[in-house]
């Protein structure tokens, strides 16, 4: 049986001492939002507690919201209770200009290629991460694709005229 | 490891003395790209000694096509062909799971019609990739027969998909709401010819393999898996279930009516190769009795919702009523604002839990499209999974683990 949302939340709240930064239920999805600091012995304490027991972290992702300053770049994780069947999802947002993260293969392995993935498409930095390299994208490129001032059409071609695709 | 000096030198008197050293070195190998072996392109420079590996590197991205970047730009309906080729062996379950999302984050309810249709459909795309696995792994252990056996079958349900949606592989199936078009009379004999023919020949393929005594030494505790390392690694789907755990989308969070068929989890005991090719097995098994469920239980009323906004409306009223013909046109050129949201929906691929996140800020495209590929997550663990043992069981691996290289870089 799943947990109720706000069972979960009462165990952050005494878990970080306080509110979090922001709570929201999207379609009934418990969505946190934290401080890059509070985050590991938060998911820490979830995956060891004998009741909750999230011990599986179903998916860790980036985003870029360029309207909110200060907090442009953000990873986002979820994590699952297979006992409970209980679901959770974390944000964290950090500043472009300085994108520092604490690495969840602390916690996760599976974490190690996700973390790579965002770092290579957002820039992100997780400190902690064994091996923060470049994963699907070339080793040589000096720029974040995913950021939404990286245009989608390669600008450097001159054989795609805009006018002609409809842009 | 025992120290190779300590054994009595095989090339004695063949190699001069001077050059001994050259025995013991290790050797690396580009298991490049572009192998036989390898499911797609993704590479392994494994550094070996002799025949065993020590150590390995995973390089992966060579088919990387920035579907989460051209996401951002195309409205819902356009990234349906994206999602086929993430897993292109099953194709149907990538399409349906993002019709889900869709249909999650506007509220749309699909009629029970559309539920059996997608599920026969997803269900025959899961037969179909575990056909390619366990045929594929035969192939790799040096049994080819079995490989073109499985694959007539396979064509059987490209016939079945082209009578469905129209295209073989990279299917396009269904809309939001719905499907396009309900079951036809041909599609239905199609479908229950296939249900008839299919079990005799998928029975010779197990008289093969599943009790053969050569290929029973080469893949039983080969590439053992533990729970422990596999919840750790974010396993998740046949891989998982053959180490243990019994974890499936389709039974903890059921979508799409799966709630209301019959069917069993097959799980294993090792979690080595022989239980992950036997999960997969039994998984076609139980695939068909759910297509039989759905095919005898299939009921009548509409193949799709009423949701003018996303779902292309009926030809004729296009051509003779307003409203049809101006959703028709906001619908192609991709006018129509989506509602502020965030929904993340996870159905069961091929090779576990495939997940969509997507996040609308009101506009024609997602703001944020992300996709949790199972193949991406649990590679990872092959460079662990192979420390120490020899190349070709390092292969049968690769085989039974069903990587999918569209899944993986995405």
């Amino acid at each position: 049986m799943p947990f109720s949302n706000e069972e979960v939340l009462q165990f952050i709240r005494e878990n970080i001492g306080g509110e979090p930064v922001s709570v929201s239920e999207p379609h009934d999805f418990l969505t946190v939002e934290l401080n890059p600091d509070q985050l590991l012995p938060l998911v820490g304490a979830l995956k060891s507690h004998p009741q909750f027991q999230f011990t599986f972290m179903t998916d860790l992702c980036g985003l870029h919201i360029p309207e909110q300053v200060g907090k442009e770049l953000g990873v986002v994780y979820m994590f699952h209770s297979w006992a409970s069947n209980t679901k959770i999802r974390f944000k964290v947002f950090v500043p472009i200009a300085n994108p520092l993260v604490p690495s969840m293969t602390a916690h996760f392995n599976s974490a190690n290629w996700m973390e790579r993935e965002t770092y290579d498409f957002y820039g992100i930095i997780f400190d902690g991460h064994p091996n923060l390299k470049r994963i699907l994208n070339v080793d040589d490129m000096d720029y974040f694709p995913m950021r939404k001032e990286y245009p989608l059409e390669d600008q450097i071609r001159n054989d795609k005229v805009d006018s002609m695709f409809g842009r | 490891m025992q120290n190779l000096a300590s054994f009595p030198n095989p090339f004695n008197g063949i190699i001069p003395a001077e050059k001994e050293e050259f025995v013991n070195d290790l050797t690396t190998l580009n298991l490049g790209p572009t192998h036989p072996a390898t499911h797609g392109v993704f590479q392994n420079i494994l550094q070996m000694d002799g025949e065993k590996i020590i150590s390995g590197v995973s390089t992966i991205g060579y088919i990387h096509r920035a579907f989460e970047k051209i996401a951002e730009h195309r409205p819902f309906y356009q990234i349906t062909p994206l999602t086929d080729r993430l897993n292109y062996c099953s194709s149907p379950i990538n399409n349906m799971g993002w019709h889900m999302t869709v249909e999650k984050l506007l509220g749309v309810t699909v009629p029970k019609r559309a539920e059996y249709i997608r599920v026969i459909a997803m269900e025959l795309a899961r037969i179909a990739d575990h056909l390619i696995c366990n045929s594929i792994l035969g192939v790799d252990s040096g049994a080819f027969t079995g490989f073109l056996y499985v694959f007539q079958e396979r064509e059987k349900i490209y016939d079945i998909y082209e009578e469905i949606c129209g295209s073989r592989l990279t299917t396009n199936m269904g809309r939001v709401g719905g499907m396009e078009r309900d079951l036809s009379d041909v599609a239905i004999a199609k479908l229950k010819k296939f249900l008839k023919e299919f079990p005799p020949v998928y029975k010779e393929f197990e008289a093969l393999f599943n009790r053969n005594r050569i290929f029973m030494d080469r893949v039983i505790d080969v590439g053992v898996l533990s729970k422990e390392m596999a919840m750790d690694y974010g396993f998740t789907g046949p891989n998982l279930r053959a180490a243990g755990i019994d974890y499936d989308v389709r039974v903890m969070n059921p979508y799409s009516s799966y709630e209301d068929f019959q069917f069993d989890i097959p799980i294993g005991e090792n979690g080595d190769t022989y239980d992950r090719f036997m999960v997969r097995n039994e998984e076609i098994w139980q695939s068909l009795r759910i297509i039989q469920q759905a095919l005898d239980n299939l009921p009548e009323g509409p193949y799709h919702a009423d949701a003018p906004h996303y779902y292309l409306p009926e030809k004729q009223d296009v051509y003779t009523k307003m409203e049809a013909l101006i959703y028709h046109f906001k619908i192609v050129m991709g006018e129509i604002d989506a509602p502020v949201g965030e929904v993340y929906h996870a159905v069961e691929g091929g090779n576990g839990e495939l997940g969509y996140y997507l996040i609308s800020d009101g506009g024609r495209a997602p703001a944020r499209l992300h996709f949790r590929r199972p193949c991406f997550i649990f590679y990872q663990a092959y460079t662990e999974m192979v420390k120490g043992m020899l190349l070709s069981d390092a292969i049968l691996v690769m085989s039974s683990m069903n990587v999918i290289a569209g899944e993986l870089d995405a």
